[in-house]
């Protein structure tokens, strides 16, 4: 359709056939892309056939890479091009950039107003000059300081904001956000009834199991009751609740804060002069503090139900028995040192949500990075406090 | 691309639509077509429903009754790839410009191409950075959306609406949050846009100079009567009508007409 020859000088048929002529073989109609060389020296034309248009340009790009350097073409023949959409037009620009200013010629109307819309200034951004090897380690190193300073003072500061705002609860409780703190509670602690029950049922139970079967072989049957009542209280009813927590609602507050972050609406309690601890930290530390002992007293219960079911199915013992050996074996101050364990996982896991929703850079990765954070440090902190209050409760003799 | 478009009719119909939420009609009996190559422009008041119509129109809500066409197909009845393909037919601007957070803005005008086309990634980059000239953003190709203002945003999602050179294009108050400079730019690219590749613009607007600059046929909306009031030419409207609501609109009048309580 477009001869080669056309034009001053042979042709210098440079690229490789048009891949759209391969797969079209034999049907006429159909036009071909296609991008050649022709002439030589000043006369060098790069010369383009068939519309210029999204589907099309791909090819056209993939063809001008592959031209030979041989002295740089002045002219682009555009006479062949019926029509071209914008990234077609792109494509002719960047062309004409890649050979030094080289004329665009024989464009139709379309083509030209096009060119005109598109052409628009768009230098290439200057490189980043590379980075010395040890000044990026020093760099990184001294980032990494200066972040992490930061976010030691930043954590003092909200914990005594958080340690005010308790403070002022207590002596106005009546300006707490009341509505909001009851709707926490609602959301944190009866939601969570149900995922606290089953887990805690099934951790009595899995106890009782491993228990049963090495006690059997004493006779000792009756004090997998001792120990399934015991560990849970004490131990693992407050510890499997605190994850939960940590998992269910700890992530949400920080997605909520942090999506309240991102969308400036932090920014917006700042301005207005309201305090950020009292509006969005303190209804959630409350709700999560109230509802968190009764949720572990529940899971006290599930598990001592799922250790039942153990001792009277697989160990054949009677439930009054079973009940009788937990209650006399089980005094107040072991429930009693759960829930004090059970208190503080709570203000952790609430105070880390809540923080680490705060600290949220923009944008939705930002919301996704605060609410993992928050899982991860949470479950850190309650491991970590649990080991403390260990310590504490042996030197207190308790 | 003009040459390549075969069917003929109007590019949207929209025949007795009835927009509701729940039990809540927003909007009754909504009859109109946008012709191709035309300048459409939806306007009204704050709440009288111009973002649920487009809404309606981009096939994110489907209308409680009534049909909504794209170049002579059934928008409403398509499903699964159908309305992919339609949807493909047609950009839109989002009232924020709704980029991608974790993406550069280059990245953002470059995936309608990436996932469409077989352009080289040199050849996506490039083409991405020409567009966002096009919108007055040269050198904040690798910026992130959270590092520019809302008006660049918002010509960004201009950019990546017109990634594809769609024949059809849906902008949610396109020159809101703009200065009245950037925003006669964006009324003169749109208006070249559609002398070059006969692109069809649907706009939602309430900004008045913006009307009088591009629309070629407007159509009203009233909060108070939850449907079209009036139709035409926004000169003709602002010197004919006979409607006391649509007269205020377009001369600024400070006096509401009668709500309907």
């Amino acid at each position: 359709m477009y001869p080669g020859a056309r034009g001053s000088g042979a042709p210098r048929p440079s690229v490789r056939p048009p891949r759209e002529n391969a797969t079209m073989e034999g049907s006429p109609a159909a036009p071909t892309a296609r991008l050649e060389l022709v002439g030589d020296g000043a006369a060098r034309v790069v010369r383009l056939a068939g519309p210029l248009t999204l589907e099309t340009v791909g090819d056209f790009w993939r063809d001008a890479d592959e031209l030979d350097d041989e002295g740089v073409p002045q002219r682009i023949d555009v006479a062949h091009v019926p029509g071209v959409d914008s990234a077609g037009a792109a494509f002719l620009l960047e062309l004409r950039d890649r050979f030094g200013g080289a004329a665009i010629e024989g464009a139709g109307e379309q083509v030209r107003k096009m060119l005109a819309i598109l052409d628009r200034p768009c230098p290439e951004p200057p490189e980043a000059p590379p980075q010395q090897v040890l000044f990026g380690m020093v760099d990184t190193l001294g980032t990494f300081a200066i972040e992490t300073i930061r976010h030691a003072r930043e954590t003092v500061e909200y914990v005594g904001a958080l340690s005010a705002g308790l403070g002022w609860v207590l002596r106005r409780p009546g300006r707490l956000r009341w509505g909001d703190t009851l709707s926490y509670m609602s959301r944190v602690g009866a939601d969570a009834l149900g995922i606290v029950a089953l887990i805690n049922g099934l951790m009595g139970l899995i106890l009782a199991f491993q228990m049963a079967s090495q006690m059997k072989q004493y006779g000792a049957d009756i004090y997998v009751a001792d120990v399934v009542g015991l560990s849970l209280a004490r131990e693992l009813a407050p510890l499997m609740t605190a994850v939960i927590l940590a998992g269910r609602s700890g992530s949400a507050f920080a997605a909520e804060i942090g999506t309240m972050k991102v969308n400036e609406e932090v920014s917006a309690l700042d301005a207005m002069g309201l305090d950020r601890t009292r509006f969005l930290v303190l209804p959630k530390v409350l709700a999560l503090l109230a509802m968190m002992p009764l949720l572990v007293v529940f899971a006290d219960a599930f598990g001592i139900i799922g250790g039942l079911v153990v001792g009277t199915g697989f160990l054949d013992l009677p439930v009054g028995v079973y009940l009788n050996q937990t209650f006399t074996r089980l005094d107040l101050w072991d429930v009693g040192q759960g829930l004090i364990r059970a208190e503080c996982y709570a203000v952790v896991i609430a105070a880390v949500g809540c923080l680490r929703g705060l600290q949220t850079k923009d944008g939705a990765q930002g919301v996704g990075a605060s609410a993992t954070s928050a899982v991860v440090s949470s479950i850190l902190l309650v491991v970590v406090s649990n080991a403390l209050l260990a310590v504490i409760f042996y030197l207190l003799d308790v | 691309m003009s040459e390549t478009r075969t069917a003929a009719g109007p590019i949207v119909r929209v025949r007795g639509l009835r927009a509701a939420y729940g039990d809540v009609t927003i909007l009754r009996d909504i009859d109109f077509e946008v012709a191709r190559g035309e300048v459409f422009v939806i306007l009204g008041g704050s709440g009288c429903g111009k973002s649920t119509l487009l809404r309606h129109l981009i096939g994110l809500v489907d209308p409680a009754e009534g049909a909504i066409e794209i170049d002579g197909e059934d928008l409403v009845a398509a499903r699964g790839a159908l309305r992919e393909r339609l949807r493909r037919r047609f950009g839109v601007l989002f009232q924020g410009g709704a980029l991608f957070s974790n993406m550069t803005l280059a990245e953002n005008v470059g995936l309608p191409l990436e996932e469409f086309s077989d352009l080289p990634p040199e050849a996506i980059r490039r083409i991405a950075q020409r567009k966002l000239a096009l919108v007055g953003l040269t050198g904040y190709e690798d910026h992130r959306p959270n590092e520019i203002s809302g008006g660049m945003r918002k010509r960004a999602g201009v950019a990546r609406a017109l990634a594809l050179d769609p024949p059809l294009l849906f902008l949610d108050e396109p020159s809101a949050g703009l200065d009245p400079i950037s925003a006669a730019d964006l009324d003169r690219l749109l208006l070249d846009l559609r002398e070059s590749l006969g692109t069809t613009l649907v706009v939602v607007t309430h900004e008045l100079a913006s009307i009088y600059a591009i629309a070629d046929r407007c159509i009203m909306l009233d909060k108070a009567r939850r449907t079209i009031v009036a139709t035409g030419r926004p000169a003709d409207l602002r010197d004919a009508s006979d409607d006391p609501f649509v007269r205020e609109f377009f001369r600024r009048e400070a006096t509401a007409a009668p709500e309907v309580s």
